[in-house]
Formats: structure tokens, sequence, C-alpha cells
């Protein structure tokens, strides 16, 4: 365990390192500029700018002073929140991505789990269709018209919460809901599937046979191989939704990350973009290996490599 | 089982919950601030939502009058103009910054200089290029500071030097690249100067908080000249894109003033109806490029049919809907002194004409062409209804294409395109701020239009002092793109949209520029804080503020 | 921890019962009545858009701009957009757009992920944590960077549409596949095909694969609406189609558009949307059913 901890860990940096150069070659060949804009700047202005942030070196270079800084832990100057340094932004942004990410995360496995389970256990019956009818709604509900419904609904039409912003419990419930719904309903089809894949195993057979009680046998035995395949799906699921969906963010006005992710790319902000891809294929990185050594964890059969 | 399971959830947000209570003090005014600013040092600003952040916290020579945006007096008191129109002297008022320090003429003297320094970067830099040596400065060329024509006579009096007449130097005093910045206080911080904890200004308000994406918070500042003459105490500024997001914050209350970028295009009709919704012309023209150099609209008669052919109306009519009125000529009409171009109406008999003298008659033969636009709702359904309005009325098929907006301005840079859309919005109130960008070497051009007669014919306006022919050359310049080259297709003017309860407030008068200025915001129910009528009939309120009653809905 | 023990006696069905397992899987499913109920409406879906636009009496181009924004009518059944454009016949129209992107994009996520995942599972070791460093590096870079230089060198077509969708969808089936390999493998049936010397492939394809399709068909038909609904957001980027022509997807997020606190066009969500739900929920009908139907562990047991 320690040795494949170790090595996966050391794989990382060769890992984060690709991942860096082939955004920053990505960026560096994508048409337009992070000054581009309506107003074209004359060229002696262009050229002060590109002068201050250095993209008048060759790309190598740029590269290296890139690495250099990343690896002091300095993310760089926003190139398009001049006032502000990418290290700044994510900090200011990340906690409240990452509070509103766990809430709608909590919400999505408190639900989708028991009721995909619960669909399992009375396979085809009125249950398994009533709780699948809602998973489908869900996913075929986009978060779009999620969003917006819940406001003219909760805040307009009963006046419960407010339509958006971020500060108070009130303002996180509705963006929660709205993040969360897809991934409930994905988690309750990939726990149903996984249970009816389990229920029919032979160990399951056998612990029946051996007398042992319904619940003991699907909560101790069957549930624990039932979830793998909802464990695959939150590796990444988790790493998305932790850092945020610029969808949500924008329907609810909330200060988060999600934002970012989308907008630096279409600033050409690269600093920015550069830091976002960081912090998401770190976390993503991290997050899988969790996943494959849960995986050892709950069935014992299986070896770390 | 799902029973506990919600019960941990709701435990959980509680817990996240508690430490957000709402225990902030309360603005007296909250307003749309549109995107989060790139930033708001005036010398970096580039934008509306910074310079509406800046433009109130510090105060220019001039400022623009609310409603009709002449120059006042600002921290000049008054001010000299030399007979040839070149040298600028300004008195300036005896004042200081909010931390108490004296502001001074050695302020402005700083401040444009380092606006003009190459190694500030400054993407408005060439606002002051009208004084002399700017422009050899800003490029590197001349490394003296001393050469630029900027000189502190004494603490109160500021001198310029204008390398030729500029007939708008005085409005553009009040634009929020000329604004002081605090030299004592640049010194020390450095880049990070503008934030709350260090930053001084010199205007009617002062900065409280600045937090990413979430808000700005200006409080009152007592040292500011005019105190006693500023009603608000704490007001707010969100930054937020959303357009249908920003309408519900709108009317729940939370936004007590948003501008375009909160109206829905889709709920208009609706807001017509409403007391609340306020529209007013705007200095900005909506229209589409011709690439010149590109068969087959290198013909000026084929750019000339397809102009003919539209039918402008009824983009305004049914797809804006806001009030815009079909544009007749770039630059938008209300100048004082400028006489308007005006293009012909709608003739389809004459674009067919037109466009069987270029050799297609019945739009046969007529080549694949493609009309660009930036990715975006509204510029989709104006182009939906010129492709079928082209379609039906000259029998041509023009692609339609949209790009992401880099992509769109790499496009455009580059005069790879057909037709491409565009759009302006004037800088300072005259006309050659939508008319210089036509000059060959101008990076705005992007048409390939390339005349030594026209840059000359500009460059002629500029240096001339006398108003009226001043104004007549420009106008000549208009027409010479417009009616004889259509380099361009004018579609329409914009307006701004306001949305604000005048039962509320005083002060919030639209004008052509979009400005909101919180100095001369009064309160008077003040901040709402609670849903709005979803009915607000227009009739109602013109009397004065009587309870709407429900029978009289739209 | 318990090890839950295992009986042997199923490795002797399976590899007995291995040739004729497609046909009886295909006797299955016609018993089963949600697969024909999916099925059919599945079909239905299709031959609508494909046929309908046909048979309305609008173009969904055609604009009639004193007629915006009615609600549902006789002349209009499903209302007019923006535009006064017949909404039945855009959403049509659409269909044939997100129902190809849709089960392209499907089929290649379900090619390259399946295939990927397998190996890597039932490899284990080294290759296994190549070939998943493989997906951590595609997860992680900037998608949108990726699209915007495809339709930058590549131009707009349609092929690279469904390339770029496929190219992502097959990360997370990838990771499911394997995760269901690896726990798959270190069972006895599979250790004693092992022992017996049949061939990988052989292993792979006939005693694993079926095993795990329930997870991997579900997750199939959730990718559907997934990449409907990405490709009005690949729209946005200048991929895809373009205007006057639709989708699914960027209909019902131009009707989401219409959702505020004065007034909604519900019939500009609600059509799509339910277009969209329909066929969603006749996949997860259709892939119920074919989940049962290949189950190695319900054969011969009607």
């Amino acid at each position: 365990m320690t040795s494949f901890l170790i090595r996966r860990l050391l794989s990382t940096i060769p890992l984060l390192f690709v991942i860096l150069l082939g955004s920053f070659v990505l960026m560096q060949k994508a048409p337009g500029g992070p000054f581009d804009s309506e107003r074209s700047l004359p060229p002696e202005i262009e050229a002060n700018l590109q002068a201050k942030y250095h993209l008048d070196e060759p790309v190598i270079q740029q590269f290296g002073r890139y690495l250099g800084n990343v690896v002091q832990g300095d993310l760089g100057p926003s190139l398009k929140y001049q006032a502000r340094s990418v290290n700044e932004i994510i900090a200011q942004a990340l906690p409240v991505s990452l509070t509103l990410g766990a809430i709608a995360l909590f919400m999505a496995m408190a639900l989708g789990i028991p009721a995909g389970i619960l669909g399992a256990l009375n396979h085809n019956g009125p249950k398994d269709f009533l709780l699948m009818g809602v998973a489908l709604l869900g996913i075929c509900i986009p978060n779009f018209v999620l969003g917006p419904l819940l406001i003219i609904l909760v805040s307009f039409g009963f006046g419960w919460l407010p339509a958006g912003g971020w500060g108070t419990l009130g303002q996180v419930l509705l963006p929660a809901i709205t993040l969360g719904a897809i991934r409930a309903a994905y988690v309750a089809r990939l726990a149903r599937a996984g249970m009816l894949e389990v229920v029919k195993q032979d160990y399951i057979r056998t612990a029946r046979a051996k007398g042992l009680r319904e619940r003991v046998v699907i909560g101790k035995h069957a549930l624990r191989l039932a979830i793998l395949p909802v464990l695959s799906y939150l590796g990444p699921a988790t790493a998305s939704i932790l850092v945020g969906s610029v969808v949500v963010e924008k329907i609810f006005n909330i200060p988060g990350l999600g934002t970012f992710f989308v907008n630096s790319a279409l600033n050409r902000d690269y600093t920015m973009a550069m830091g976002t891809v960081l912090l998401y294929s770190g976390l993503l990185i991290t997050l899988n290996l969790i996943v494959d050594v849960l995986y050892a964890v709950i069935d014992p059969r299986v070896e770390l490599s | 089982m799902l029973n506990k399971c919600l019960m941990a959830v709701i435990g959980l947000c509680l817990i996240l919950g508690s430490g957000c209570g709402d225990t902030e003090e309360k603005p007296d005014f909250v307003f749309l601030l549109g995107a989060e600013p790139e930033t708001f040092d005036p010398a970096l600003c580039s934008g509306q939502p910074g310079g509406r952040v800046c433009l109130n916290l510090f105060e220019g020579l001039t400022f623009r009058h609310p409603e009709n945006l002449t120059p006042q007096p600002g921290m000049a008191k008054s001010w000299d103009i030399s007979e040839d129109g070149l040298v600028y002297t300004f008195h300036l008022r005896e004042t200081t910054w909010s931390d108490g320090v004296k502001l001074t003429a050695h302020d402005f003297v700083f401040s444009w200089e380092r606006t003009l320094r190459p190694i500030t970067a400054s993407k408005y830099a060439n606002m002051l290029y009208p004084v002399a040596g700017a422009e050899e400065y800003n490029s590197g060329k001349n490394t003296d500071p001393n050469s630029l024509g900027l000189r502190a006579v004494d603490d109160l009096t500021f001198e310029v030097t204008l390398h030729s007449p500029c007939a708008y130097f005085l409005d553009l005093c009040g634009f929020y690249t000329l604004l002081p910045t605090p030299k004592h206080v640049i010194d020390e911080h450095g880049e990070n100067w503008i934030r709350p904890e260090f930053i001084a200004s010199n205007g009617a308000f002062t900065l409280d908080q600045w937090l990413l994406n979430r808000s700005f918070r200006f409080r009152k500042n007592p040292k500011y000249w005019n105190a006693e003459s500023v009603a608000l105490d704490l007001a707010e500024g969100i930054p937020a894109e959303n357009i249908n997001a920003n309408f519900n914050l709108y009317m729940s209350g939370v936004f007590d003033w948003v501008d375009a970028s909160g109206v829905p295009q889709f709920v208009i009709p609706e807001l017509k109806k409403r007391a609340d919704f306020h529209i007013k012309p705007y200095f900005c023209t909506y229209f589409y490029r011709f690439n010149v150099e590109r068969p087959p609209f290198d013909d000026v008669r084929v750019r000339k049919a397809l102009f003919l052919a539209m039918n402008r109306h009824d983009i305004v009519d049914y797809v804006t809907k806001a009030g815009q009125t079909v544009a007749h000529s770039l630059v938008p009409p209300g100048l004082p002194g400028y006489e308007e171009v005006r293009l012909p109406e709608r003739n389809v008999e004459e674009a067919r004409r037109l466009l069987a003298e270029a050799g297609y008659p019945e739009g046969k033969g007529f080549p694949k062409s493609e009309l660009l636009f930036n990715t975006s709702e509204s510029h989709k359904s104006i182009a939906e209804v010129l492709q079928q309005q082209w379609k039906e009325a000259l029998g041509i098929e023009v692609e339609l294409v949209n790009q992401e907006w880099k992509v769109f301005l790499a496009t455009t840079r580059e005069v790879d395109y057909w037709i491409a859309r565009g759009s302006w919005i004037g800088d300072y109130l005259d006309p050659n701020t939508f008319l210089d960008m036509w000059t060959s070497t101008n990076g705005n051009n992007r048409t390939g239009f390339s005349e030594p007669e026209y840059d000359a014919l500009i460059g002629k306006a500029a240096r001339t002092v006398d108003v009226a022919e001043r104004m007549r050359l420009l106008r000549q310049a208009e027409e010479w793109i417009l009616t004889d080259q259509m380099i361009i297709l004018p579609v329409y003017y914009y307006v701004v949209q306001n949305l604000y309860d005048e039962r509320d407030f005083d002060g919030l008068n639209p004008n052509l520029l979009n400005t909101i200025d919180l100095k001369f915001i009064k309160p008077k129910r003040g901040h709402r804080g609670y849903p709005r009528e979803k009915s607000l009939p227009r009739t109602e309120i013109v009397s004065e503020a009587v309870p709407i009653s429900s029978e009289d809905g739209s | 921890m318990s090890a839950a023990p295992q009986e042997t006696d199923l490795l002797q069905e399976q590899l007995v019962g291995g040739s004729s397992f497609w046909s009886d899987a295909w006797k299955r499913l016609k018993k089963s009545r949600q697969a024909i109920v999916g099925g059919a409406i599945l079909i239905i879906v299709v031959v609508a858009s494909l046929v309908g636009p046909f048979l309305t009496p609008y173009s969904q181009e055609v604009q009639d701009l004193e007629r915006q924004l009615e609600p549902p009518s006789w002349d209009h059944p499903f209302g007019t957009d923006l535009a006064g454009r017949d909404m039945l016949t855009r959403v049509l129209m659409g269909g044939r757009l997100s129902l190809a992107v849709g089960m392209v994009a499907t089929l290649v996520s379900l090619l390259i992920g399946v295939t990927w995942g397998s190996v890597a599972g039932f490899k284990g070791g080294n290759v296994d944590n190549a070939m998943m460093r493989v997906v951590d590096m595609l997860y992680s870079l900037p998608f949108m960077f990726f699209v915007i230089l495809l339709v930058a060198f590549l131009g707009r077509n349609l092929l690279l549409l469904f390339l770029a969708l496929g190219a992502v969808q097959w990360l997370t089936m990838s990771r499911i596949v394997r995760g269901q390999m690896i726990q798959l493998r270190a069972q006895e049936f599979v250790q004693a095909a092992v022992a017996l010397g049949v061939s990988n492939r052989r292993i792979i394809f006939r005693h694993l694969i079926p095993n795990m399709l329930g997870p991997i068909i579900v997750y199939a038909t959730l990718t559907v609406p997934a990449v409907m609904l990405e490709e009005a957001f690949l729209s946005f980027l200048g991929l895809g189609v373009q205007p006057p022509n639709s989708s699914w997807g960027l209909l019902a997020a131009d009707g989401a558009k219409t959702i505020t606190a004065l007034r909604t066009a519900w019939w500009l969500i609600l059509f799509p949307g339910l277009a969209l739900g329909l066929t969603l929920f006749a996949l997860n009908f259709l892939g119920d059913g074919l989940r049962d139907a290949l189950d190695p562990k319900l054969k011969n047991q009607d």
C-alpha cells in the first residue's frame, strides 16, 4: 500500500508537467490574445503590455518562467484582472465553490445512493419505477432550466429564498439543489445498476442461503460492491463539482471559481487559465487516487498494483 | 432512510451557513456595476465597469454634468485657454485627498506622466495623446518626462500644452484615464495602492470594500470639496454579468438601479408598460463592416444594394424592441453643431438594379459570402432577420457564422471575413470619435478601406480651430465613408436602458454615455430591499407617488 | 473484513452457454415489455425528426415577425419563437442534429471507453497505471482551448462536433469500466478461466464485459442527454450548427432565457425539453431491457 501510494504520487509530477505543457501549447495556438478588444490598441501600447507581462519573450522562455514561478507557489498575475493575482483570485473564489460543491455533492449522495438501492431492491416494481422516473427527470432538466425555474417558483412565487447572491444560508440552498440534482440522478442510476449486478452474484446467494437476514446481506455484503460504479463516477464528478459551475454561478450570481474556468479561456487570460488547469488536475488526480485506494479497501480481492 | 439523509443535509447546511450571518451595514443605494472590473486604477482602467468605480472615487479637472454631460468645474475651479487653443491653464481648488494629504498640481503632473510611462502599459494612454510629447513618450521614443507638455506652475496652477488644438479637451479631462491619482500612496504601496486598506481618493466617495465578483462599497468622503451636497452615506456596486439574474435581483428589490445588462430583451415589451423603465438615446451605433477588398463586396454597387434592401425598421420594431431608432448615419444624432448625414430609405427596386448592374441580376451567380458575428442571442436574431431580408429582396444567400469573441476579434483584425458585425460607443462627445477610426493605419478600421485623402481630411479637421469649419470637414468625412463608399452598414442607434423607481431616488436620469454619478443621487423612499410590484403602470406614476391599484394592470 | 464466499458452479454455465448467449439475449429482449415500449418510442422520435419537417406547413427558417411568441394554437401546436418561427418544425428539425450527436458521440465513447477501460483494468500493473494517467491528463487539459483550436484550424463541420464530444465523454466511461474490470478480474470464475488457459480476448469479451453491462449501459444512456446539452455549449464556441439551424440543446437554452420574473414563454422550454426527456426515457427503458436481457446470470431462467 505505502509503496503504491509513493509510486502514484511520484508519477503525478511528470503528469502535471505534461498537463501544464499541453495546456500552454494549446493556449498559445488559440487565435486571439488577452489584450484584444472591440477597441484595438495602438501598436505601441500593445507592445508596452506585451513587455509588461513578458509575452514578447520566446515561448520556451515564457513556459520556463511560468514553471519556475509555479514551483515557488506563484501562479502569476491575471492578464485580465490586472489588479489581482491568480493566487488571490483562487483564494477568494475557491472557498465559495468548495462550500457550495460540498453541500451539493452531499445532497447528491444522500439522495442518490438510497434511491438507487431502493430501486434495485424493488427491481421493476412501482417504487423502482417512481424513483428512477424522478432520477431521469433530474437528468433531462438541464441546470440552466432548473435554476431559473427554482428562482421563479421558490423566490418569486413563494418568497421563501433570495433570488441570488452569496453570504447567507438561504442563498446556498437553491444553487446547491441546481448543482446537485443531476449528480443525484446519475448516482441513483449507477447505484441501482451496481446493485442489480451484485445481488445476482454467487456470494450473495450464499449469504442468503446461510440464512443471513436480508438487511445484513444488503447492507453489509451487497452495498459495498454495489457502489463501486458510483465511486468511479464520483472521482471526476467530485473534482468538477468542487471547482464550481459557471452556469449555476451565473444564474444565482455567486462569486465562485467556476466562472473563471470558462471566462479565463474566453478572455485568453493565459495565467488564470493555467492556474485553473493546475488546480483542477491536482484535485482530479488526488481524487482518482483516493478512489483507487477505496476500491482495494472495499473489495479486498482487488490488489493495488 | 431518505428522511434521515434529508435531515443530515439540512443540518450540514445550518452548520456551514451559521458562519455567514447577515450583520453587515445596509447600503443606502445598490446598483449594478456590470462585469467585474479588470482594474479601477484610473491609469490602467479600460471599460465601463471600472470607469464607473473610478469616476465615483476620483474627480478630474472637470466632471461631466450628470444629464447633458458638458464639462463642469471639478478639481479645477476655473481655466484659461490660449488664443491658439494649445495652452490650457487650470486653477485648482484648495483641497485634500481623503487621507488629508494636500492635492496639488504636482499630483496631476505625476498621474498623467505615470499613465504615459511605457512600463505602466496603460491601454487608454492614447486618450492623453493630444498633450504635446505624449505619444513619443508613451511609445518609448522619448524617455524624458520633462518633454511632456505638463507643468505645475505652482501648487494650484496646472498648465497643459497640446501639440495641436483639441476641441474636446475639456471633455476629456473628465474621462477616467485623466483622473488624478495619489502619488504618496502609489509610492508607498505600488500596484496594490487601490486596495481598500491603502487607497486615498479625491472624489465624493472612498472605497470601503472590494470583494471579487461580489461587491464594491462606496462610503461618503467627508474631505470631498462639495461633501455637503452628497446625500448617500454608503452605496454598493455589485458586479454581475447574467442579464436574467440581474433582472431577477432588480425585481426582488436587491438592485435599486440596473442598466441594459439587467434588461432581458424578452421582457422589454412588458417593461415598456412600466413606470420604472427608462430609455434615452445612447452615443453608440450598431453596424456591419464590409470587407471592401473581398469580392463581391469590393464593388460599391453591391454594398449599396445590400444597404438599400435592408428593412431596418423590422429589426428595431421586432428584434431589439427597446426603442432603438433606425440609423441613418454612423455618428449618432444629438451633437450640437453637427449636421447629421442622412442615408436614403429602403429601396428594393434600386437595390435590385444596382445588384444587376454589378453582374448579379436577381442574385444569380452571387458568390458565397458569410455574415460574421460574435456569439450572442441578439446578434444572432438580427443576423437571421437580415439573412432572410436579403434572400427575399435580392435573391442572394448569405451564410451566418458565429465565432467566440476573441476569435471574432482576431478574424476581423485580419480582415478575413465578408461582412462582420460591429458597434462603437463614442469616447467623448464629438463626431471625431466615430470618424478617425477609418483612417488607413487605425487598428479599428478593419474593413480594408484605405484612402490617403480620407486620412488627410481627418487630419485637417483635427488641426482646425474654427468650430463650424471643423464640423463641416468631419461631416464631409462621414459622407465619404457612408453615402459614397458605404464601407459599413449602419443598423440602429443604441438606447440607454435603465430600470429604477423614481419614487425611491432622485437624480438617476440616464444620459448619452450611460454613466452613473452617485454624488447626485438623493434618496426619497430609499433602498428598496423587498420585491417590486409585478405591475407598475406608467400612467399612475407620472402624476405622483399614488398607491398602485391592481385593476390598472397591463 | 468479510470476504464473501463464492461458489464456482457459474463457471461451468459461462463456458458451456457461450455460443448461444447473444441469441438467448435477443429472445429475452423481445419478451421485455419495457424494452419494446422504449424501442418503439425511440423509433417514433427518430422517424418524426426525419419525416416530420416535411409534413408541417412551415420551414424552420422563415420568420413571421408579426407572430412572435405566440403560445400553442391550432396553427402552431408548439407555439412560435422570438422570430415568429413555428416551434414544432424547429423542434423536429433540431431532433435530427441532437439525435445524431447523441448517438454518434455515445457510440464513440462506448467504443473507446469500454476498450480502454477493459484493457487497463484487465492488464493491471504498469499498463493500467499508464493508461489511466493518460485519462487523467485528458480530463485535465482545458477542453475549451481544445475546441477553439479545432474550429480555428479545421473549420466548422459536424464531424468535428462528434469528435469533440466523443473525445471527452469516453473518459468517465473508461474509468467506470476499469473499476468494474478490476473488481471482476479478482473473482474466482475469471481466475479459473485464466487457469484453464482461455485467451485474454475471450475472457474479456465473453466473460467480463457481459458481467458489467449494467453500469455500461446505464452510463451510456446517461451520456446521450449529456452530449445533447454539451452540444449547445459548443455552438457557443462556434462549433456545431449555424443559425437558423438548431438543436434541442440550443432551443432549450434559448427557451431558458425567457424564464424571468415578469413573464415566461413556457412553450419555448417545455417542448424541446419534452423531446429531450422522451428520448431519454425511451433510451432508459430500452437500456434496462437490454441489461436484463444480456445478464449472463439470468440465462435459461425466464
